[in-house]
């Protein structure tokens, strides 16, 4: 075994044919697509995950040891701005791709808001093909529901999800869709092409100018509010119009005890609407703005204690599906200002694993295989990616393996992301990503980012 | 005594006091034929102005000239780091490499002097920052009220108007506070944040009820295009309501103050019948505020362990 593992400085990542491969041995194996929790092993050959077992002969195969280490299906993120094209000094699809597979990420989901917008198919098809070339995770674009995001008239929805992008989710995020009718005709027809309708839920009247979560803090620090109740008017808006037309709803980045609340309520009517939450949003509360750090300035904002705590429980009962990260990189000169002045968003594919290991896994709040589930299975399930968060035996090997345990403390200037917008820099956490696979192929190995194609 | 001055929560009522009590020594400073005094003789302090305001920058320039200091000014649009030109860290880092001593700061955006204060060696002194607070203004204002009253302890304190975007409500309800004043705030619901209750202030909507008991009657001034942003109908109905006018003013007690940071607004917080100021209404003290700004030169940059002056 030993031999074998000295023969991977000279292993090629992307070779072809043959026996290529790897052994993954004595990991703890969870796959909570299949209810799989076990120790064994797992064997990756010609890029499929071809077989899982208590004690695979790996015959020529590389071994690679993962014992006391856990083997997950590759996580899948929902939620990424990347800045290409518009903002390449920011983060490029490559550079957010690097991030994403050091992250412990096979896929991600990009936003629409670049510069142009992705509200064409030729924009989601440069996205697309900019991901493969990275090769690193797979890139998914999402479209923009709306033309330029301005809410009034209908981006090329049909277009885009019938371009080699396949889009299939839409969104006008960075701002939420202010007209009802608007919103109710784009959910209408995305049910033809099988969209799925995301909002960034902002009442915009309400949260005009607002810097952080209306509230005792946000007087107190003589700031504009955002109030709670500017995402939650959205969200039952969109909750209303989802079950008027039937559409799928996906809720992004909730942040209220109100919203959790809804989804809860909607769920159990058979509304068919999912949501995700953000690392920042159940780490952190608004006591992270006393000293006006721009890197904590976010939209919707960070909120107080009883809303933290209940995207919590919404995350632990399930009504929450999905943690996404809303990686927003942003330049130094951006962000390194009067914190009026800033821009919201924050960078988070290199640091959401260890959060929802340090805050959820490590507290109680979630069981590993939930936050698997959370990080890689719904986020798959809900984007419609068949080869992302399984380890189903015969399909390609997306792979993530992470030491629950390995403490670490976020050092910004490591990230490969290309901006250090984040408010966890110093932070100690608990869990880090040891080894990633896309494709069969390692693209992060002893927490190093490898076969970097650029 | 303490190395910056960015926020009133800062301040015990001890700290308050010696604030006060040096002001008043320096005050008589003024009062002489040579009316300099060589404390910070070869110190420099910037005043760092990102919005106008004439009044508050030449009582800071004022009060650092008295103490012998060298002072710059310095002003710029409040924008101007998010559109061209420098920005509010560079120019920090110009002005500590100018080897400034002291900064007195306005800014528009809340939390600057605080953002300035990890930057620079030098001591930060907050001279307005957004909505968040104006601490000079408070201590001079309470400086005016001790002048009246001796004592400030169980004093009933009524602060009436545009609470929500005022940083001069927010330093002086935490000072008056600190230094045991009973403090009602008093104005329509849309301009009095109900969580100001956590600073240790009443709410009350209707000025009426209190007015008769108040010593102090702080007005805030009420920007008329307050009522455009649908926070009140119109100024006619804000001064109807929680305008002082002459009827309310003969309701006050006889040695109540009137107290205002100027300039008001004729017509919504006060009302134009008032025809000549009541009694002892208190403008911005041009000589208050000047000692209480030398004083807090003196003790932050003096080196002072003991304030006393003579
Ligand atoms: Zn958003
Ligand atoms: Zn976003």
């Amino acid at each position: 075994m030993s031999g074998s593992q000295q023969a991977r400085s000279t292993s090629t990542p992307f070779a072809l044919g043959g026996m290529s491969g790897y052994l993954l041995k004595g990991g703890r194996v969870v796959d909570p697509s299949s209810g799989v929790d076990a120790v064994g092993d797992l064997l990756i050959a010609d890029r499929v995950i071809a077989e899982i077992g208590d004690s695979i002969d790996p015959g020529s195969i590389e071994v690679i040891d993962v014992s006391g280490l856990v083997v997950a299906p590759g996580l899948v993120d929902m939620h990424t701005h990347v800045r290409e094209p518009g903002r390449e000094d920011e983060e490029t699809i490559a550079s957010a791709a690097r991030a994403a597979a050091a992250g412990g990420y096979t896929a991600i989901c990009t936003m629409p808001n670049t510069d142009p917008v992705a509200d064409t198919a030729s924009v989601v098809e440069k996205v697309w093909a900019l991901g493969r070339e990275a090769g690193l995770v797979q890139v998914v674009p999402a479209g923009a529901l709306s033309k330029g995001l301005v809410g009034e008239s209908m981006a090329d929805i049909g277009e885009m999800a019938r371009s080699v992008a396949r889009v299939r989710l839409f969104t006008d995020d960075g701002k939420g869709v202010q007209s009802a009718l608007f919103a109710r005709r784009a959910m209408e027809y995305l049910i033809a092409f099988d969209g799925i309708y995301a909002e960034h839920c902002e009442d915009e009247s309400l949260a005009l100018g607002g810097q952080m979560h209306e509230g005792e803090r946000s007087i107190a620090l003589g700031m504009r509010g955002i109030p709670a109740e500017a995402e939650e008017l959205m969200a039952a808006r969109d909750v209303a119009l989802s079950r008027l037309t039937g559409c799928r709803l996906h809720l992004l980045h909730i942040s209220t005890a109100g919203t959790v609340e809804l989804v809860r309520r909607a769920k159990s009517e058979g509304v068919p609407v999912t949501c995700e939450a953000t690392p920042h949003h159940f780490t952190l509360t608004d006591e992270a703005l006393e000293g006006y750090d721009p890197n904590a300035k976010v939209n919707p904002p960070l909120r107080s204690e009883d809303h933290r705590d209940a995207v919590i429980a919404g995350l632990a009962d399930g009504t929450i599906d999905a943690i996404a990260t809303d990686h927003a990189p942003h330049a130094i000169e951006e962000k390194d200002i009067e914190f009026q002045y800033a821009p919201p968003g924050l960078v988070g594919l290199e640091t959401s694993l260890a959060l929802t290991l340090t805050e959820l896994f490590h507290k109680g709040h979630l069981s590993l295989s939930d936050a698997i589930e959370r990080l890689s299975c719904a986020p798959a399930r809900i984007l419609g990616l068949p080869d992302h968060g399984t380890l189903a035996v015969g399909g390609p090997a997306n792979v993530v393996v992470f030491d629950p345990d390995a403490s670490w403390e976020v050092d910004p200037h490591l990230f490969h992301s290309l901006s250090r917008n984040t408010p966890f820099g110093g932070r100690k956490v608990t869990g880090r990503v040891v080894h990633t696979f896309f494709n069969g192929n390692p693209t992060t190995r002893d927490s190093e980012l490898v076969g970097v194609s650029v | 005594m303490f190395k910056h001055l960015l926020s009133m929560d800062q301040l015990s009522a001890d700290d308050i006091t010696r604030v006060l009590d040096t002001a008043e020594s320096l005050r008589q400073v003024t009062d002489r034929p040579i009316k300099k005094l060589p404390t910070l003789r070869g110190r420099t302090v910037c005043n760092l102005f990102y919005e106008a305001s004439t009044r508050t920058r030449i009582s800071f320039e004022l009060a650092a000239k008295r103490l012998s200091a060298d002072v710059i000014n310095f002003s710029a649009d409040s924008k101007s780091s998010v559109a061209k030109g420098e920005s509010f860290k560079d120019t920090a880092w110009t002005l500590e490499a100018m080897g400034v001593d002291a900064i007195v700061v306005r800014h528009g955006s809340s939390g600057a002097p605080l953002q300035l204060s990890r930057w620079v060696k030098a001591s930060v002194l907050n001279a307005g920052d957004g909505w968040h607070e104006h601490p000079t203004q408070a201590l001079l204002d309470i400086f005016s009220i001790r002048e009246h009253f001796k004592d400030l302890s169980g004093l009933n304190v009524a602060i009436a108007g545009d609470v929500l975007h005022s940083r001069v409500a927010r330093s002086n309800v935490k000072g008056l506070v600190t230094m045991g004043a009973n403090v009602v705030l008093v104005g329509p619901p849309t301009l009095i944040p109900i969580q100001a209750r956590s600073w240790g202030a009443e709410i009350s909507y209707d000025l009426d009820s209190v007015i008769e008991d108040v010593d102090v009657c702080y007005l805030l001034r009420v920007q008329k295009e307050r009522a455009t942003e649908q926070l009140f109908p119109s100024n006619r109905e804000y001064a109807a309501n929680w305008g002082l006018d002459s009827r309310r003013v003969a309701k006050m007690k006889p040695d109540a103050l009137v107290m205002h940071p100027g300039p008001m607004n004729r017509g919504v917080e006060i009302s134009a019948d008032v025809s000549e100021l009541p009694r002892s209404i208190v403008l911005d003290q041009v000589s208050n505020g000047l000692a209480i700004r030398m004083s807090l030169l003196y003790l932050m940059l003096g080196g002072a362990e003991e304030g006393d002056v003579s």
